[in-house]
């Protein structure tokens, strides 16, 4: 009898020591996989975040520029830079040929003219002298300098052909290569050369998105909570609504982007492809994540202070909204970032509203053209170019730093205003 | 003179009853105790005085309950002006989580009985002294009310009772969350209250009804089986219940 007990006891600890095991594992794996993930990311992405220059010399030249005697500033900015510019990237290797010097032209940005009047126009006096000037280098060497252009492969099937690897690596040779902090990637907007392209219109527009959506969702929810938890009765109807609400946060996002496209857009004619309807549309996804945390939290409000309230003569509305809605405030709060944070990742219900289109300038309102980064992604990650590649990465990371920042915003205003219970 | 009249007030849960025919008379000035085992009806009757039920949906009740001569089961009994002449003071105490000033203020505040913080500031004071709190917290008013122990956050709460001044203060069982001490702070109080307010409490413990009451009423499964003076009750009770009760063979 004891011994059979003794048995039973022994198996009783392994059975949790082996439980115990089993969680540790599974943890064990979940890091693993986050760790995969994160490494992954910031391999390929980290150096997006770095930008090539070339510097080369360039001869302002008052003929080449059709610029006359003590030129105003007006002259200089109708000033011709074409041919300048060209001059300069020519001179590299004064051996060329022309074929060559277009091959030479191609190894900067096509944005190399203007940052060569920037240049001139930042200081008049370089006139007739010659100057080094930083300019951007093509996507293709951006990679070859970071290392992850494949530059053993035949050259016909390179798009940096062998004379410009040549002088590329003369100029590297000669200190003429620098790397710099990519400013750009935060100051430009989306472009078609991966040199150029940049995060500011997608950020902006996601921005404008969840503002929006806040500004909707927020309130109605709030509203819809309160009174579906304090001031409606217990029916049927109310159990009905309450099933709905959360089937209504079980449905797909991109059923709501359907929703968006044929009420918003075919009904309603508001401007394709802007923060506003992508606001509106992801406002409809969030609106019963908040509404359902912000039950939870009013439930959370201990009856007794409802009572208390009560039995001091206030009215059902005082009691709601003098201590009820401020108790539960803090977790409602979090609740609306929680929510906003999976809107901020949406993506589909964004495409179908057309936010995926090519936008090349900076949103100013939510009632212009804007991307928004997780479709930012999606474009970048479509695109064929090499320079694409560590923007797509890098492109999460400003996501997931986002993300990162708005759960821990959420994090602190549960614990620092939650009020503790004696 | 009579303060609280019930007439036949049956209380449902629900189709289950919970109350049947209660009528009880309660003194002006008095100590009423309510008694009985768990689950007698005692606290529902309570909640019946200042119409707490109403809170529960399932909840109805029926019958009469005059107060000062006036029907507070009917329509035209605002409830907001009942329970700001009826006070009530919960099992648990259940201060709001704000500073002790506002926990005071609140009730005059919402009835709008302070013209001035002048004003404000006395009704906050003489109600925490009425309370017998005064000397222990007047230093840290601003300081949350959940802070402090468990009596005295109890008396806390009554000085918020008070502070709208009511006719009729609700106790329901004001001690069962507190050590001997703060229940003898409590019971002080409590009788130091009843000069300016009527009161009713609800009680598990025989000796604390014996101590601050002077009518007590024994319910047991919903229904009023004895009423009377506490003296009456304890020694000489005319019910075979009522006796087994207080001698402590059930309940």
């Amino acid at each position: 009898m004891n011994k059979n007990k003794e048995q039973l006891l022994n198996k009783r600890y392994k059975a949790e020591q082996r439980f115990r095991l089993y969680g540790l594992s599974a943890i064990f794996m979940a890091l693993l996989f986050l760790t995969i993930f994160i490494f992954k990311i910031f391999s390929t992405g980290y150096s997006a975040f770095q930008k090539t220059w070339l510097i080369v010399p360039v001869t302002f030249d008052a003929e080449l520029m059709m610029l006359d005697q003590n030129p105003s500033k007006e002259d200089l900015q109708d000033a011709d830079y074409y041919d300048i510019a060209l001059k300069s990237m020519a001179d590299l290797d004064p051996n060329a040929n022309e074929d060559q010097e277009n091959e030479l032209k191609r190894m900067v940005s096509y944005f190399f003219e203007k940052e060569i009047k920037n240049e001139l126009l930042n200081d008049p006096n370089l006139i007739g002298k010659t100057k080094e000037v930083y300019l951007t280098a093509s996507d293709d060497l951006d990679q070859v300098f970071k290392g992850n252009y494949p530059r053993d492969l035949p050259e016909d099937q390179r798009r940096v052909s062998d004379y410009q690897l040549k002088i590329f690596d003369q100029l590297v040779a000669n200190g003429k290569v620098e790397s710099k902090f990519n400013i750009s990637f935060f100051t430009n907007a989306d472009s078609r050369e991966a040199e150029l392209a940049g995060i500011a219109s997608s950020f902006m527009g996601s921005i404008f998105s969840i503002l929006v959506c806040l500004m909707i969702a927020f309130p109605v929810a709030v509203l819809a909570a309160i009174y579906l938890e304090e001031f409606a009765p217990k029916n049927r109807f109310t159990d009905f609504i309450e099933v709905n609400i959360n089937n209504l946060a079980a449905v797909p996002s991109i059923v709501f982007g359907l929703l968006g496209l044929g009420v918003l857009l075919a009904i309603f004619h508001l401007p394709r492809s802007t923060p506003l309807v992508g606001g509106i549309t992801l406002s409809l996804m969030t609106l019963p994540t908040i509404i359902i945390a912000a039950r939870a939290s009013l439930k959370a409000v201990p009856p007794s202070i409802r009572e208390a309230a009560l039995a001091m003569g206030a009215s059902r509305m005082q009691t709601t909204m003098h201590h009820t809605v401020p108790l539960s405030m803090p977790g409602t709060l979090s609740g609306t970032i929680i929510g906003l944070a999976q809107a901020l990742g949406e993506t589909a219900p964004l495409i179908l509203i057309g936010m995926v289109a090519f936008v090349n300038t900076i949103p100013g309102s939510p009632m212009d053209p804007a991307a928004s980064l997780p479709v930012q992604i999606y474009i970048w990650a479509e695109s064929a170019e090499r320079g694409f590649v560590e923007k797509v990465s890098a492109c999460i990371m400003v996501l997931l730093g986002f993300l990162i920042i708005m759960n821990l915003f959420a994090q602190i205003i549960r614990h620092k205003f939650e009020k503790k219970w004696s | 003179m009579i303060k609280i009249k019930a007439k036949d007030v049956d209380v449902f849960y629900g189709k289950k009853q919970a109350l049947f025919n209660i009528s009880l008379d309660i003194e002006e000035n008095q100590v009423t105790a309510l008694i009985g085992p768990s689950g007698c009806g005692k606290s529902t009757f309570l909640r019946c005085l200042n119409r707490m039920n109403d809170v529960i949906d399932i909840c109805s009740v029926k019958g009469e309950i005059l107060i000062n001569d006036f029907n507070i089961n009917d329509k035209s009994c605002d409830v907001v002006r009942l329970r700001e002449k009826i006070g009530m003071v919960f099992q648990k105490p259940n201060p709001f989580p704000k500073t002790l000033y506002e926990n005071v203020s609140y009730g005059p505040t919402i009835h709008g009985m302070a013209q001035s913080k002048q004003e404000m500031d006395e009704i906050v004071e003489t109600s925490l002294k009425k309370a017998a709190l005064w000397e222990e917290v007047k230093d840290r008013l601003h300081e949350p009310g959940t802070g402090l122990s468990g009596g005295q956050q109890q008396r806390l709460c009554i000085a918020r009772a008070i502070s709208v001044r009511p006719e009729v203060i609700l106790m329901d069982e004001p001690c069962s969350a507190l050590d001997p001490i703060a229940t003898a702070q409590i019971e002080e109080l409590v009788d130091e209250l009843k000069k300016e307010h009527t009161i009713i409490i609800v009680t598990h413990s025989m000796a604390q009804a014996a101590r601050v009451s002077q009518n007590t009423g024994f319910f047991h499964l919903g229904q009023l089986i004895e009423h009377g003076s506490t003296d009456k009750i304890f020694k000489n009770p005319d019910n075979k219940k009522t006796q087994d009760y207080i001698t402590g063979r059930f309940g």
